[in-house]
């Protein structure tokens, strides 16, 4: 029962930063961090078993393993942005949130840029 | 790591607006803002690295390197 340990950090640490927030807001907010941190540990392990089934059928798929992992990042790197740019956000710092997801956002389209031009390039063909 | 974590950064939190509250009222604001800082730090080494484990974390599963 995993999900029972999850709410039970959420909450513990919720109160803890609702605590922390009038005396001392900086701190909060790392609070914070290693809630989030914490929770994602604790559920990492199933999250990597989900991909390896994942990469396993795509392979038996013959999807090619450069779009499959390209894929991949992106969702990395989409938790990623969202993680940092949330902490931002509670903290209070909105523009720098969206500095952050806006950066995000070029980083996957430059990862996404192969799977564009393949896109493109079939779209040529048929072309007339 | 665990739970304890949480608890550890709550406990330095606590400890340091109590003691920043008893320093500014016996009108030593320096050693106050000082306090302050260092428990700022302290913080901040539990969580730099449990921020690192993460971010290794996320980039072997999703194959990020």
């Amino acid at each position: 029962m995993e999900i029972v340990q999850i709410i039970g950090i959420g909450l513990v640490s919720t109160i803890i930063m609702i605590i922390l927030r009038k005396q001392k807001p900086e701190i909060a907010v790392l609070a914070g961090i290693a809630a989030g941190a914490l929770m994602f540990l604790l559920i990492a392990a199933k999250l990597s078993a989900v991909v390896d089934l994942l990469e396993e059928y795509a392979a038996r798929a013959d999807i090619r393993p450069m779009y499959f992992s390209a894929v991949l990042k992106i969702t990395g790197i989409a938790y990623i942005a969202e993680f940092g740019a949330e902490i931002c956000r509670d903290a209070g710092e909105g523009a720098i949130a969206a500095k952050i997801e806006l950066v995000g956002k070029v980083i996957i389209v430059t990862l996404a840029i192969p799977i564009i031009t393949s896109l493109l390039d079939l779209v040529l063909k048929i072309m007339p | 790591m665990g739970i304890d974590l949480i608890f550890r950064i709550a406990a330095i939190g606590i400890l340091v607006a109590v003691l920043n509250q008893l320093l500014i009222r016996s009108g030593r604001e320096e050693q106050a803002m000082m306090t302050t800082l260092a428990g700022l730090i302290v913080v901040l080494l539990i969580i730099v690295k449990e921020i690192a484990v993460l971010f290794d974390t996320v980039k072997t599963i999703f194959r990020l390197d």
